[in-house]
């Protein structure tokens, strides 16, 4: 690892000024991406602003319809919290299911979906449930969040304060996992809400995004039986040692008949 | 800079860089070599200790970051000469072969009865291991040294 300067600031307006200034600042928030990417000399931040310390950004608090989970949240304790247990189980399973418990302790939502890996599970549900990240400067909708693989609509020195989860009607993830590191080779997000039943893919492409047609096949029908003829666009997956794009896309219908028959 | 933690009960100080891998600090500064690195990936869990009574891979977390926390790592778990129930269950079902992989397994395993308690299926054990990689055993005997640590550690 190259050496960086390190600060550790209390509130988000002294990070926000930190970042601001810095020649090539970076936040840090779990570690658990961004250390091994930096062991690697894959990333040479000369200062690394860690938020770990900024109260304002942790907890969880349900607010009527509204569960919001602070950027600084780790994914153990959104997985334990009784409040997003009676609201969203399907946001406390997902958490519980990233990476292994260790990982859990330290990486944090903020962190994962400003990372934005293609295979990362929040992705997923932020977009689905149609969240709102909110920054120190906006609210971003999660659907416009998420612009391609490892980027997001967040500029530069832009900090994740907090994101919105609407509470929906049911809701469920269904991730086929790479069994060593527990990433989502596929992995689907289905919500049933007011507005309409909703589905985003992860892991499959480059980037998560919602599945439109998957949510007109469930808009007619929400079964499973609805999606059995969907077919994911083979020439739109991700192929690697893991899995080839005509096996993910088939997951992509298989996790999605899944999560449709759990929200039931 | 300059970091004060507690170190298995003790204050630990000392001098490091931004830098400084807590295992680092552990390993190098306070000679506490029991914590070992097994890989640079985060994934393999050798390295696992616990802050503020959390399990975290101490590669994967700066010195810094620590300033102020609470750590144990294995040195921190026997009692003198009498080992922690959790250590014997390791030594009785011979649940180490190279031993390198059986700090962080052990401290997981102490984990794993914070979180679900001293009764635990193999299940449990097996799905809350999936941080932790054992090149030798084939994790049947560590399995069994975890459900009976966690039954031996009584009330
Ligand atoms: C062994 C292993 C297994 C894993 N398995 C999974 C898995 O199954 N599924 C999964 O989804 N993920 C998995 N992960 C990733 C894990 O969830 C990380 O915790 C997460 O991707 C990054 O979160 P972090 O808090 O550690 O962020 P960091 O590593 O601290 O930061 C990541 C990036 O986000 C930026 N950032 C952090 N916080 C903010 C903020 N508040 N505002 C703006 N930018 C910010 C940082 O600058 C950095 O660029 C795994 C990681 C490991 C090591
Ligand atoms: S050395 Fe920390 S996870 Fe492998
Ligand atoms: S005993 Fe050798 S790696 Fe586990």
């Amino acid at each position: 690892m190259y050496s960086f300067s390190y600060h550790r600031p209390a509130s988000v307006a002294e990070a926000a000024n930190l970042i601001a200034n810095a020649a090539d600042g970076k936040l840090v928030a779990g570690g658990q991406t961004l250390l091994p990417t930096m062991k690697h000399r894959l990333a040479s931040p000369s200062d690394v602003i860690d938020l770990g310390a900024i109260a304002e950004l942790g907890g969880i608090v349900v607010n009527g319809n509204i569960v919001t989970i602070g950027a600084m949240t780790p994914h153990a304790e959104v997985a334990a919290s009784g409040e997003v247990q009676e609201a969203i189980p399907a946001l406390a399973a997902l958490a519980g299911n990233i990476g292994d418990p260790a990982v859990r302790n330290r990486g944090t939502i903020g962190g994962s979906i400003a990372n934005n890996d293609p295979a990362a599970d929040y992705p997923a549900a932020v977009i689905a449930l149609g969240a709102t990240v909110r920054t120190n400067r906006r609210e971003i909708a999660g659907g416009d969040f998420f612009t391609g693989m490892f980027e997001t609509a967040l500029e530069e020195d832009e900090i994740i304060v907090a994101v919105d989860f609407p509470r929906p009607e049911a809701a469920a993830y269904m991730k086929f996992e790479n069994p060593a590191s527990r990433y989502a080779i596929v992995g689907v997000f289905i919500a049933r809400t007011a507005g309409g039943a909703r589905a985003a893919v992860t892991g499959a492409t480059d980037c998560a995004h919602r599945a439109y047609r998957m949510e007109e096949a469930l808009a007619k029908d929400f079964s499973p039986a609805a999606l059995a003829d969907f077919q994911a666009p083979v020439d739109r997956m991700n192929a690697d040692i893991h899995a080839s794009a005509e096996y993910r896309a088939h997951l992509v219908r298989v996790m999605a008949q899944r999560a449709v028959a759990a929200c039931a | 800079m300059k970091i004060d933690l507690t170190v298995n009960g003790q204050t630990a100080s000392g001098e490091v860089e931004a830098r400084t891998l807590l295992v680092d600090f552990l390993r190098e500064q306070l000679r506490l070599t029991g914590t070992h690195v097994g890989c640079d990936t985060s994934q393999c869990g050798a390295c696992v200790v616990m802050v503020d009574g959390k399990s975290v891979k101490s590669c994967t977390m700066l010195a810094a970051m620590a300033d102020g926390c609470d750590v144990t790592t294995i040195e921190g778990l026997a009692n003198g000469a009498e080992l922690h129930p959790m250590q014997q269950a390791f030594m009785d079902n011979h649940g180490l072969q190279c031993g390198f992989c059986t700090p962080g397994m052990v401290m997981s395993g102490l984990d794993i009865v914070n979180r679900h308690g001293k009764e635990l299926d193999a299940a449990t054990v097996r799905r809350e291991l999936n941080g932790n990689i054992c090149r030798c055993t084939g994790y049947q005997n560590i399995v069994k040294s975890i459900r009976e640590g966690a039954r031996a550690m009584g009330d």
